[in-house]
């Protein structure tokens, strides 16, 4: 037991350590890259968006923390299957969860909900909403990498 | 056989300590444990007073009042540039320019001395172990001129290959600038023997003191360079303000940098007369309190004295880097025979963010990152490292607490 388990949660660990749908997807159908330089960490996302607006699959790939790792990995299993309107309500509640906007997370965040204690670290708020910034730019298809520092996520 | 009394009094850490009111903090309910002194230093409580007396008691612009207090005020303002000539063994106070630190001390050699001099064609050499502010400043002069950046190359132990320096200079090489300690390992560059090779092949030389001028001593004059940066904040001093050393006739020959007030001799519509150096280079109204600030730093560092500091720094990263290395998953990187104190270091495949964030709930605090030196992480495939750095007031006990805070973030990614 650590004095860190509102942060480094028994999931969050479980995540980083095997992350989910990791890898790059040939067929996919938008893209985005995002950058922390803070830190240097580095996501690259791939989705599949079928004609209805649905998201048939999402892969990542990258380096980072622990906190990145897991928010992207834990990101794509919570998406997959979802349809974009419902992925960029998630990508708002997951945000103001993790800035502390709100004081109690969401019920539809569901297992997301293990990243409510990054609000009380705010200098890994990027960490935890790098992924998901990223997917809000890959659902745009912006060519740019997205970086936290150039106001796109300028958190905490 | 006992050691003279005097060695063993000479460094009272405990005392030194008092000075600064900072470290008597907690941070998350733990005492304070600051290890980032490479970022920026804390300050002694005479830095701190004497910003408080300048706004309380003499408060006034420079150069112009025929009042009192601007008098006063001008004169502490000058007075500062002679504690600094003689910190740096400079050979004369007009050749300290103020700037905001080290970054624009570069930046306004690039932009004043290089658009002047550097041409099409010409080479600037660098070294892979340079912060971004001693790289992206030459790199855009180089765009500008079409001239080429060339890089020294290090080895493993993060140490310039000074056979590759020595093919590298060229009758093209115009300036040769480096760090004098590397930010990011620690590593001291043998900058007297760069100095002298590259003089002899006619090229120009920039030290960048950032990390070297708090913890080494440092003589201009024996050096030899041509120009020396560096920033107050990093030597117990305010942030904001930073000095460039350059020799006299260059600073003559070189053009002004900013326009504005303060850096004429007189000015109509026709015609602009420049101030002679330092002046020419420091238009406008100037951080004064800073000024005066980093005199009293460099005051204080006088007082406890370099030598004294760099044996006790040098005692804490021996005795820090044996601690660490027993942790059998910590990689330090930079293993340089010479460094400064300077802990850079890995831990298993734990990310240094991650690292960060637990050593700084257990009140340490470390830098996490790629240290403003990217080329450095890609030398040694790393996106990032840890980074203890220490100064004057760290103690063997709160090595001790970095250690134990290491094991505890073993102990969270188990």
């Amino acid at each position: 037991m650590s004095d860190f388990s509102d942060l480094y949660q028994d999931l969050i660990l479980d995540h980083q350590k095997n992350p989910r749908n990791f890898g790059s997807l040939p067929d996919a159908n938008h893209h985005a890259d995002g950058f922390n330089p803070l830190c240097g960490d580095k996501i690259s996302l791939d989705m599949k968006l079928d004609d209805k607006g649905v998201i048939q699959d999402i892969h990542f790939k990258g380096s980072g923390c622990a906190i990145s790792k897991a928010s992207a990995s834990m990101m794509t299993t919570v998406l997959k299957g979802k349809k974009v309107e419902e992925a960029e309500h998630l990508f708002h509640e997951f945000h103001d969860m993790v800035m502390g906007k709100i004081d109690k997370a969401p019920e539809d965040l569901g297992k997301l909900k293990v990243f409510e204690g990054v609000k009380e670290y705010p200098a890994r708020v990027k960490c935890a909403s790098l992924a998901w910034h990223t997917m809000d730019a890959a659902l745009k298809n912006e060519k740019d990498v997205i970086s936290t520092d150039d106001g796109k996520g300028s958190e905490g | 056989m006992t050691a003279p009394a005097s060695i063993k009094t000479a460094y009272d850490v405990e005392k030194i300590r008092k000075d600064f009111p900072i470290l008597n903090r907690q941070v998350h309910g733990k005492p304070l444990v600051y290890l980032d002194n490479a970022a920026t230093t804390q300050k002694p409580l005479s830095v701190i007073e004497m910003e408080d007396r300048y706004y309380r008691e003499m408060n006034a612009n420079i150069h112009r009042g025929v009042h009192l207090l601007s008098q006063e005020s001008t004169k502490a303002y000058e007075d500062a540039r002679v504690t600094i000539q003689k910190f740096i063994n400079a050979a004369s106070s007009s050749e300290i320019i103020y700037t905001r630190g080290t970054t624009e001390s570069i930046n306004l050699v690039a932009q004043t001395w290089g658009r002047k001099n550097i041409q099409a064609g010409d080479e600037i050499l660098i070294s892979h172990l340079e912060h971004h502010s001693n790289i992206v400043p030459w790199q855009m002069l180089c765009e500008e001129k079409g001239a080429k950046l060339k890089v020294i190359p290090i080895n493993d132990r993060g140490e310039l290959l000074m056979d590759e320096f020595k093919k590298l200079v060229t009758s093209k090489t115009k300036l040769v600038s480096v760090g004098h300690v590397s930010n990011a390992l620690g590593t001291i560059n043998p900058i007297a023997d760069i100095i002298h090779y590259a003089h002899e092949h006619g090229a120009l030389v920039l030290i960048d003191g950032a990390q070297s001028v708090a913890h080494l001593k440092v003589d201009v004059q024996k050096l030899d360079c041509d120009f020396y940066a560096f920033s107050g904040h990093k030597i117990y001093g305010p942030t904001g303000i930073g000095v460039l050393y350059g020799k006299l006739a260059l600073l003559n020959a070189m053009p002004p940098y900013q326009g504005g007030g303060d850096m004429i001799a007189s000015v109509t519509f026709e015609k602009t007369l420049y101030a002679k150096p330092p002046h020419k280079f420091e238009a406008g109204t100037p951080h004064i309190a800073g000024v005066i600030g980093l005199g009293k730093a460099l005051d204080y560092v006088t007082a406890v004295g370099l030598d004294a500091i760099a044996a006790h720094e040098h005692e804490l990263l021996v005795y820090g880097t044996q601690a660490l290395s027993q942790i059998k998953q910590v990689r330090i990187i930079g293993t340089a025979a010479m460094k400064a104190g300077v802990l850079s270091f890995t831990l298993g495949e734990i990310h240094p963010h991650d690292i960060g964030t637990i050593l700084d709930r257990q009140g340490v605090a470390v830098r996490a990152g790629h240290h403003c030196a990217q080329p450095v992480m890609d030398r040694f495939n790393i996106p990032a490292t840890a980074r203890a750095s220490f100064a004057l007031y760290n103690t063997k006990p709160e090595v001790d607490l970095l250690v134990a805070a290491v094991h505890k973030v073993l102990e969270v990614f188990k």
